[in-house]
């Protein structure tokens, strides 16, 4: 069970993520894009998925990753990623709730590039009962 | 012309296990539900399934596309409600379309449809761009 204390808290990345030309040019391959001069919409969720398992299942905060399934997913595209950006992810556990004894998360991600945000996104993961 | 109630060209994708693998590589997401039919099946599921971000991804080129590039794409969003399932050796397909939901400023707001094998496989999917 997650740690219902953990709600509302934010977790700087304080890792640096360098973005390279051959990780958007395979993730634009999987899918048909031949511009790879930025990332595809979606190519940001490569650097927060990982981030949230990190997070989630240190032992503070207990969530059990093996049982996670994916409930919906949104992002706010501010400027579209390119290679050679240094990106840092910051992660907020905005709301916890369990249902039918399903545990279901939201986590915000906000990915920055200097001072300047890039991408935020939302994710509901759903730990099944 | 496009307005609001604009219904957008249907597009097919197919997936298949080669596609897992790949995006599974691209993403870093390599859970063996998405890979391994044996796994898979021992955790409740029918078959392999697709990411359900995979789906987003090839749903979001068709966003770009409509837009004109993925840097015209401003806000994209979706639910996943059922899986799409991929049998070893077969091709399944994902079916999108799109209807103009809004037009505000500039920005355009679609309502997406996916389906596979017929069923809605994304709920709640939006997206608005600047074209």
């Amino acid at each position: 069970m997650l740690n219902p204390d953990s709600v509302g808290r934010t977790f700087a990345g304080t890792d640096v993520i360098t973005i390279s030309q051959s990780e958007i040019d395979a993730f634009c391959s999987v899918i048909g894009e031949t511009n790879t001069t930025i990332a595809p919409p979606t190519f940001s969720i490569r650097i927060t998925l990982s981030q949230y398992e990190s997070i989630l299942t240190q032992p503070e905060i207990g969530l059990d990753w093996s049982r996670l399934v994916h409930g919906d997913q949104k992002f706010e595209i501010i400027t579209p990623i390119k290679a050679g950006d240094a990106l840092t992810c910051a992660a907020t556990i905005e709301n916890y709730r369990v249902a039918a004894g399903n545990e279901i998360v939201t986590v915000r991600s906000d990915l920055h590039r200097g001072a300047d945000l890039v991408i935020s996104s939302w994710s509901t993961l759903v730990v099944r009962a | 012309m496009i307005e609001v109630g604009t219904v957008l060209p249907e597009r097919i994708f197919f997936i298949d296990r080669a596609m897992l693998t790949s995006y599974a590589d691209a993403s870093g997401d390599q859970n063996p539900i998405h890979q391994n039919e044996e796994f898979a099946v021992s955790v409740g599921l029918p078959n392999v399934i697709a990411h359900g971000m995979l789906t987003m991804a090839l749903v979001g080129k068709y966003v770009s596309d409509f837009a004109g590039g993925a840097g015209h794409v401003l806000e994209f969003g979706a639910r996943f409600t059922k899986p799409v399932i991929v049998a070893a050796g077969e091709k399944v397909d994902l079916t999108v379309s799109a209807t103009v939901s809004e037009i505000l400023d500039g920005k355009i707001s679609l309502t997406l449809s996916a389906t596979s094998a017929g069923v809605k496989v994304l709920g709640m999917a939006k997206a608005v761009v600047r074209k």
